[in-house]
């Protein structure tokens, strides 16, 4: 590039290769005064050179082909990738503060009004399927019993004991100061049938079920199985959902069961190694103190967390927007509003059952 | 003669114990349309994904712009890619991306022009293939001729030496795949590229192809001119010709 009598002569390639050093020596020019940019003895040019000269034209506010001297081989490029003859493009109307937040109020009215349809046509066909079988697929509840209830046994199980190991641990060196060993049985037993049973169980099946349910749902969306299934006459709903419906209503119970005794083995291991109780004082003392209504409700509640796990999972698998990313986006959210409503119901279950 | 700008001998390759490609030999000259043609499950696109290494080739060997790829490093090879633009089946754009973010991929990733060049020539690629209008919108958006069409404007961004297009045509319509072959000549016209698709549409092997390759259950049944696989007694190719289809 080089500069004489208010033009810039240029030769040899103006491509993508060569345009960054060139237009590191053009901002040397700025302070110049140039009225034609000479391109005669340019020998290559692509689309980066133009691009490069249509934005020095801009600089130079020359006007765009008056202003250049060129060779055909440059013509021939310049007419066919100048950014001169692009048509200005229609920018998307921001919206004004009170638009945007009456759409947002708009939405949420819609989202409610879903969530409360979809709800009611999972328990309506919850219920029917129990007593008509068409339109699911065979087997599928024992197969979806199989991965939320036995393959998540194993973790649940590990969790449980290291928690009822921490609980009772953590507890025996306060109850030790004052000789309040036997209480350690209390505090586990009570802790774990109405709280974190259930709530620990729920958690993990939020992570691990709720996810798989809200990820397959909206693959499914996405590359249009659901549309598949309606125009077969098959409603997704009773064909993908109710199985799980079903398995989680048959497997929490017997995962919260697992989940509570074994965090109580865990406080037993303590309570007889640290605090030097005996297994039948323990034993007794938890048989003691828990009552049936305790049980019940810690039982009950954990039913309406794998519900709300289902159907979180499912509201966001149907409302996915978008391809990969959209499912993505959907699976961290289900699993976020599912431990949120988790927790949200179990204060919900403490205010009514506790306060 | 020519020198080819892709050249293939002796190509096999597998998936574990089963041969899809059977010592097949091609070579792709510059500044024509080579059209990939042959039944479903011939390994058209394994040799494609073989040439480009995303399979890695069982032996043989695959040399583009006279360098023998099999054998070269990455880096290497990443600089032989940014010399080729490839559009995908089904578009393969990036979902959680603009239009034109999409297509600025390659430029920000490997070239150093300042922004303003690239966002310049974005916007005039995106006008070549006519989305112009579409430029913040994303892949979902976008019907299947237009994704496919945003994928051509990433696959040209880098103004590449070789366009690579596996089934161009596929699922769009009549209208739509001519105006995409239109569009295809035109490009290689002003860009003055090789180009290779793999396709089974007839219409448009007749309106773009300038050399055949024809493969069978992973052989190389024909390679030459599309005048000579008009006239050839292969009789695979010859019903190919006269009734459009294998």
């Amino acid at each position: 590039m080089e500069y004489k009598t208010r033009s810039l002569f240029f030769d040899g390639e103006i491509t993508k290769h060569t345009v960054p050093a060139l237009n590191d020596e053009f901002s040397r020019y700025s302070g110049q005064t140039i009225s034609t940019l000479d391109l005669q003895h340019v020998t290559k040019i692509d689309s980066a050179g133009i691009a490069f000269i249509d934005e020095m034209l801009l600089q130079l506010e020359l006007n765009s082909i008056d202003s250049l001297s060129m060779n055909q081989m440059v013509k021939t490029a310049y007419n066919t990738f100048t950014s001169a003859k692009l048509k200005p493009i229609k920018t998307k109307k921001k919206l004004d503060f009170f638009t945007h937040l009456g759409s947002g109020f708009i939405n949420f009215l819609k989202s409610i009004k879903d969530g409360t349809y979809l709800v009611a046509d999972i328990f309506y066909w919850s219920f029917v399927g129990i007593f008509d079988k068409r339109g699911q697929r065979k087997g599928s509840v024992i197969q979806q019993a199989l991965f939320i209830g036995v393959d998540a046994f194993g973790i649940i199980a590990l969790l449980s004991m290291i928690l009822g190991l921490i609980i009772a641990l953590q507890s025996a060196a306060q109850l030790r100061q004052f000789g309040a060993n036997i209480f350690v049985a209390d505090l586990m037993a009570v802790s774990m049938v109405t709280e974190m049973g259930p709530m620990l169980t729920a958690i993990i099946l939020a992570g691990r079920s709720g996810s798989s349910i809200a990820s397959e749902i909206a693959t499914m969306q996405v590359t249009e199985e659901i549309d598949a299934l309606k125009m077969m006459a098959i409603n997704p709903i009773k064909y993908i959902v109710v199985p799980k419906f079903h398995a989680i209503t048959i497997c929490i119970p017997l995962l919260v069961t697992a989940s509570t005794l074994i965090g109580i083995f865990g406080g037993l291991i303590i309570a007889v190694t640290y605090l030097d109780l005996s297994v039948t004082v323990f034993v007794n003392r938890v048989f003691e103190i828990l009552t049936l209504r305790d049980a019940l409700i810690g039982l009950g509640k954990s039913y309406f967390f794998a519900w709300v796990i289902v159907i979180i999972g499912s509201y966001y698998g149907f409302n996915v927007k978008g391809g990969a990313e959209g499912v993505g986006k959907v699976t961290t959210q289900a699993v976020v509003a599912s431990i949120f409503w988790v927790i949200i119901l179990d204060a919900i279950n403490s205010l009514i059952f506790y306060f | 003669m020519k020198k080819p700008i892709i050249s293939v001998k002796n190509l096999v390759a597998k998936y574990g114990e089963e041969t899809i490609l059977e010592n097949v030999s091609v070579d792709i000259y510059p500044h024509e349309v080579t059209v990939i043609l042959g039944g479903s499950g011939c390994g058209k696109t394994t040799f494609i994904k073989n040439i480009l290494k995303l399979y890695q080739p069982f032996s043989g060997s695959v040399k583009i712009f006279g360098k023998e790829v099999t054998s070269m490093d990455e880096q290497e090879f990443n600089d032989i890619l940014s010399k080729i633009g490839i559009l995908f089946q089904n578009g393969a754009l990036l979902n959680s991306l603009s239009i034109f973010d999409n297509a600025a991929i390659p430029l920000e990733q490997h070239t150093k022009l300042p922004n303003n060049v690239i966002e310049k020539m974005i916007k005039v690629k995106l006008d070549l293939v006519n989305l112009g209008y579409a430029i913040h919108m994303l892949p979902s958006e976008l019907s299947g001729g237009m994704k496919k069409r945003a994928a051509l404007a990433r696959a040209i961004a880098l103004d590449p030496d070789i366009l690579i297009c596996d089934e161009p045509s596929a699922g769009l319509d009549p209208l739509t795949s001519a105006s995409l072959d239109e569009l295809i000549l035109k490009l290689k016209d002003l860009l003055n590229m090789t180009i290779v698709i793999v396709t089974h549409e007839l219409a448009s092997i007749h309106r773009i192809a300038d050399r055949i390759v024809f493969l069978d259950n992973g052989r190389l049944l024909f390679s030459g001119t599309l005048e000579e696989a008009k006239k050839t007694d292969i009789p695979e190719v010859k019903t190919f010709f006269e009734v459009g289809k294998f």
